[in-house]
């Protein structure tokens, strides 16, 4: 069983919800992507995702753009994202980092090489944003022979079929993108999610995460009640953003215990398909 | 007409050239492709449709668009003929508009009332706005910041035309980034909002069905040549920014015997400086803006910034076709400087009475380079996609004159 599997596999059987936060490796500068990972844990986080920088963002908004400039300015790159995932393994057993970012950067290194080198490091899943189930048969199937997890997004745009194609390819768990629109937006519509999960969760047979607009406790709570992990990724940046360098990381840990707490108010959870 | 049997059925259903091409977006939008994939195809088989279209074409672009000997410049190089495809006389003054009017009447026909664009040098911008202000669309344009600087003249008429103008603080603040901030603004206004690019690249459909609203230039020429010298030229050669030009005067003679495609790229300060926007000379495959393509990138696979002294060849990529076709050596790549295409720029105004866009003039210099070495019964049909007005201050600048 994978590393992300057993997470979701303990939290069911404790009755809590997955927190996943997301941070843009090398923001504010690559020397604090370790101290952020273990203020990250530190404040409850079951999954990391970890985004790797990308000169052209298409899906992300400002505030994520921004962390990507800041990082590939300062020289972040794929193998140096890949030597902070190791460092945080050599300490860190348990929490699985997922990456998240773009094809370009992967088939730069050759899909191949890049498995591998992930595998290595000690990277759980990956998430490509512009590598949709149908042009994912060959980077998937690399990544699960590695035995690492190829995640998948659904949109409120997704038809039933789209659940399927996904589930086809992916392993994990499923990021629903809780709206129309770019990473960082504000227009959470929760009635809409908690309509869709549901249904999600049953067509894919896999733990569904929400993220794109989850920004304070209360909506990390009332997507919690519904979904099986909240993803929050543009707020945590901004808290980056705003605090001095030697205090980010503990106002991190803070901003991220106050979503742990919210959510395991939540109570019995129901249903992880695991 | 005489239309060669295309050599390859590409793109084939899943969007892809070979290996080039498909569908690289995030899953939100993946819904948007396949409705615009079946929308198109409907309009492709609907006669109201293409009628329209020619209507349209023939009455408010002006079309078709004639082809000119230019016989003073060729006896000054003393060799080939060299003929221009005057697309510099459309409405609006490039081949751009030839696609806008397409996608915007493919767009009234899925009841999308707002039109967005990207745009470099600012001509797919005035040309989308055009058509929207024809059609009665709300329009936006993004367009990078450092071009909206570069091409004050084309920013106000688009204002002119009813359009909004984004400019784009992001990245490296030019077209590339327009283009990701035009995607952004699609995802988040899915419903209402019909996305038109400018070029043939993008995800599947795009690159196809901007080669087939383009290809109206090639077909053309296959009639005309023959008219005006009674065969088919030797040589076809354009321009490549994205490689919409170019694909439309390409296309329809690809697999016509004994004619060879040249498309010329930007090559800046020159190749060997790293300053230039060469993608298929000088760049690897990799995957931006929805396609697999040749892209400028570093060792990381970071999209690099690129130069080109014409706003409209300044980008990283460039269509999956021309990818396609560079690979299959059906198509020639070469690039041409900012000064080489400067020196051609300059010939047209004086020997022809012609002032040539920036972009349009990197073709015309390979062709004056390429005639001097063929005997003189020899044509060159060179695209001249667009007239150079717009142009009035770059050229100013680099002759050390204010307006
Ligand atoms: C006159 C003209 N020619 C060529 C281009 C380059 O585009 P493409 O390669 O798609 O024809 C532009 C783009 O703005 C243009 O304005």
């Amino acid at each position: 069983m994978s590393r992300i599997q057993t997470v979701f596999q303990r939290l069911q059987g404790e009755g809590r919800k997955a927190l996943i936060p997301f941070v843009t490796a090398g923001f504010p500068e690559p020397a604090l992507t370790l101290p952020l990972m273990r203020a990250l844990v530190e404040g409850g986080a079951d999954i990391i995702e970890l985004g790797v920088p990308f000169s052209d963002p298409m899906a992300d908004g400002p505030t994520i753009q921004r962390a990507s400039e800041c990082a590939l300015a300062q020289g972040m790159s794929m193998r140096k994202v890949l030597d902070a995932v190791r460092a945080f393994r050599s300490e860190n057993a348990a929490t699985p980092v997922v990456l998240m970012g773009y094809a370009n950067p992967i088939e730069a290194m050759g899909v191949e090489t890049f498995v591998a080198a992930a595998r290595d490091a000690g990277v759980d899943g990956m998430l490509v944003v512009d590598y949709p189930p149908e042009e994912s048969v060959a980077f998937a199937g690399a990544a699960k022979g590695a035995g690492l997890d190829p995640i998948f997004l659904l949109a409120p745009t997704s038809s039933e079929q789209r659940f399927a194609d996904v589930a086809a390819v992916g392993s994990g768990y499923i990021y629903y993108v809780s709206l129309k629109g770019v990473t960082g937006s504000g227009k959470l519509d929760i009635d809409e999610v908690a309509r869709r999960i549901p249904q999600i969760r049953a067509a894919v047979g896999m733990p569904v995460g929400v993220g794109f607009g989850i920004r304070d406790a209360d909506s990390a709570r009332r997507i919690g009640a519904v979904a099986d992990a909240v993803v929050i990724g543009s707020r945590i940046i901004e808290e980056i953003e705003q605090s001095p360098r030697d205090e980010a990381a503990q106002r991190v840990a803070a901003f991220m215990r106050g979503i742990r707490e919210a959510l395991d108010t939540i109570g019995s959870a129901k249903g992880v398909t695991q | 007409m005489q239309m060669a049997d295309t050599p390859y059925q590409f793109p084939d259903a899943s969007g892809h050239f070979g290996p080039y091409g498909g569908v690289f977006v995030a899953e939100t939008l993946m819904p948007a492709l396949a409705e615009l994939r079946e929308a198109y195809a409907a309009c492709q088989n609907d006669p109201e449709f293409v009628a329209e279209f020619e209507y349209e074409l023939k009455h408010y672009v002006g079309r078709p668009s004639p082809i000119y000997h230019a016989k003073r410049w060729s006896g000054i190089l003393g060799g080939a003929q060299i003929y221009l495809k005057r697309e510099d006389l459309n409405h609006t003054g490039a081949h751009k508009v030839n696609n806008c009017i397409g996608q915007a009447l493919v767009a009234r026909r899925m009841g999308k009332p707002r039109v967005i664009a990207e745009t470099g040098a600012g001509q797919h911008g005035v040309a989308t706005a055009t058509v929207a202000a024809r059609y009665g669309m709300e329009c936006v344009v993004y367009m990078g910041s450092e071009d909206v600087k570069r091409q004050v003249a084309n920013v106000y008429r688009m204002k002119l035309l009813g359009a909004t103008v984004v400019p784009v603080e992001s990245g490296s603040k030019t077209l590339k980034d327009a283009l990701n901030e035009a995607m952004r603004d699609w995802v988040t206004n899915i419903a209402d909002t019909f996305y038109i690019i400018g070029t043939v690249a993008g995800p599947h459909p795009y690159p196809m069905m901007v080669r087939d609203f383009q290809s109206v230039i090639g077909k053309e020429c296959l009639v005309q040549m023959p008219e005006m010298v009674g065969r088919q030229p030797d040589y076809v050669i354009a321009c490549v920014g994205g490689g919409s030009n170019a694909m439309g005067i390409f296309h329809p003679y690809i697999g016509v015997p004994g004619v060879k495609l040249i498309g010329v790229e930007a090559a800046g300060d020159g190749i060997e400086t790293g300053r230039h926007s060469a993608s298929l000379s000088a760049g690897r495959p990799g995957v931006l803006h929805g396609n697999r393509t040749y892209l400028l990138q570093n060792e990381d696979g970071q999209i690099i910034e690129t130069h080109s002294i014409s706003a409209g060849l300044d980008y990283p990529g460039v269509g999956p076709e021309h990818a396609w076709l560079k690979d299959a050596a059906l198509a020639d790549y070469v690039g041409i400087t900012d000064d080489e295409a400067l020196q051609a720029f300059h010939n047209l105004c004086r020997l022809e009475g012609i002032i040539p866009a920036l972009e349009s003039s990197h073709a015309l210099a390979y062709a004056a380079k390429l005639a001097p070495t063929l005997p003189k019964d020899k044509i060159l049909l060179v695209n001249l996609s667009g007239r150079g007005d717009k142009d009035m201050h770059t050229v100013a600048e680099r002759s050390g004159i204010q307006f």
